[in-house]
């Protein structure tokens, strides 16, 4: 009955071993996911190279859960372009369609005015009071491409926290039992 | 090795990389298309002129526009976006871009078209500057495709002029 005695002594070993080999290929995943953001923000010049849609707003160009790839350059910001941007007061970004632009002579920087192809009426209403203008610090990039639907999945986990949780959970779980 | 996991696995990311590239494929055929849109727009009238109480120019106008836009219709063509915007040059600004009208074309069929309209949106100008003043005509298209990369031209027309007194 000796051989009681050994097991528990093997199983840690291994144990530990395939413990600390699933850390390591867990935080290759994370590590690559945060280098291939960080490159694409370099590339893209855009602090947010990716965003989904969340409203109906530019349809029936842009529908709830589409992708889109986001661009910033030192080029001017011109009538007709898809900007992506922040106003102060609000958290979550707009993507909407460049009405107007006046480009002052002396400075260079423009003042825009957006709308979403959808909506009846201008953005002034939607910026923050007595801001009529959105100016280039407030734009996050332009839009130069998209993917239908990719991003839906993301809309579900905003609507719905519960499945984020299962997810995450199952995914972890996933990763800690896996056998390679 | 061979378990139900790993092939599913397998299965989708295979999945995933085919659909990836035929969306890429799609997107780079629309390069091989050369489009040839035309445009004529005419300002048929100016309905008002004048200076708004915090001295701003603002003027209404009557618009007719036909435009022939059939050949920007690939098969990867979701939609075109299309819109006339102003655009004129003052003292204090180099650049000023004020959108008149805009529309969504939806499909190739209903691609050349004829519309008569005042402007949708108000042209206002930053200060007291459009007494007199000449501005183009530019007719902006924004091809929108069922997946990919965006493009965009536009077709400049110059020579217009609004009248030297308010109205």
């Amino acid at each position: 009955m000796d051989w009681i005695g050994e097991i528990p002594e093997s199983l840690k070993s291994i144990k530990i071993r395939r413990i600390l080999s699933q850390a390591i290929s867990f935080g290759l995943i994370v590590t690559s996911a945060l280098m291939i953001w960080k490159a694409l923000m370099c590339w893209t010049g855009s602090e947010s190279p990716v965003v989904v849609v969340l409203t109906g707003s530019m349809e029936p160009g842009f529908a709830r859960g589409d992708i889109l790839f986001l661009h910033m350059n030192k080029d001017p910001i011109r009538a007709g372009e898809i900007v992506v941007y922040n106003v102060e007061g609000r958290d979550i970004p707009i993507v909407h369609r460049v009405i107007k632009v006046h480009e002052a002579r002396d400075t260079g920087e423009d003042y825009i005015l957006t709308k979403g192809d959808n909506n009846d009426y201008d953005d002034i209403g939607l910026y923050a009071k007595d801001q009529l203008w959105l100016q280039r610090h407030h734009i996050m990039g332009k839009v130069i491409g998209f993917l239908p639907y990719v991003g839906y999945g993301t809309i579900i986990m905003t609507d719905l926290p519960i499945i984020k949780y299962i997810l995450t959970g199952a995914l972890v779980l996933l990763i800690l039992t896996s056998k390679d | 090795m061979h378990s139900f996991g790993y092939r599913a696995n397998a299965l989708l990311t295979f999945a995933a990389t085919i659909l990836a590239v035929i969306c890429a494929i799609a997107s780079f055929s629309d390069t091989l298309n050369s489009p040839s849109p035309t445009a004529q727009v005419q300002v048929l009238s100016i309905n008002w002129f004048q200076c708004q109480p915090n001295g701003n120019d603002e003027v209404s106008m009557t618009l007719n526009i036909s435009a022939d836009l059939q050949s920007l219709f690939t098969w990867n063509t979701k939609q075109v976006f299309v819109f006339l915007a102003a655009e004129y040059e003052t003292p204090a600004n180099s650049l000023n871009q004020i959108s008149l009208w805009d529309g969504i074309i939806p499909s190739k069929e209903i691609a050349k078209f004829q519309i008569h309209t005042s402007n949708k949106y108000r042209f206002v100008d930053q200060g007291s500057n459009l007494r007199g003043k000449e501005f183009n005509l530019t007719l902006h298209w924004h091809v929108m495709p069922k997946t990919g990369k965006m493009f965009a031209d536009k077709l400049v027309m110059s020579g217009y002029h609004l009248p030297k007194e308010y109205r």
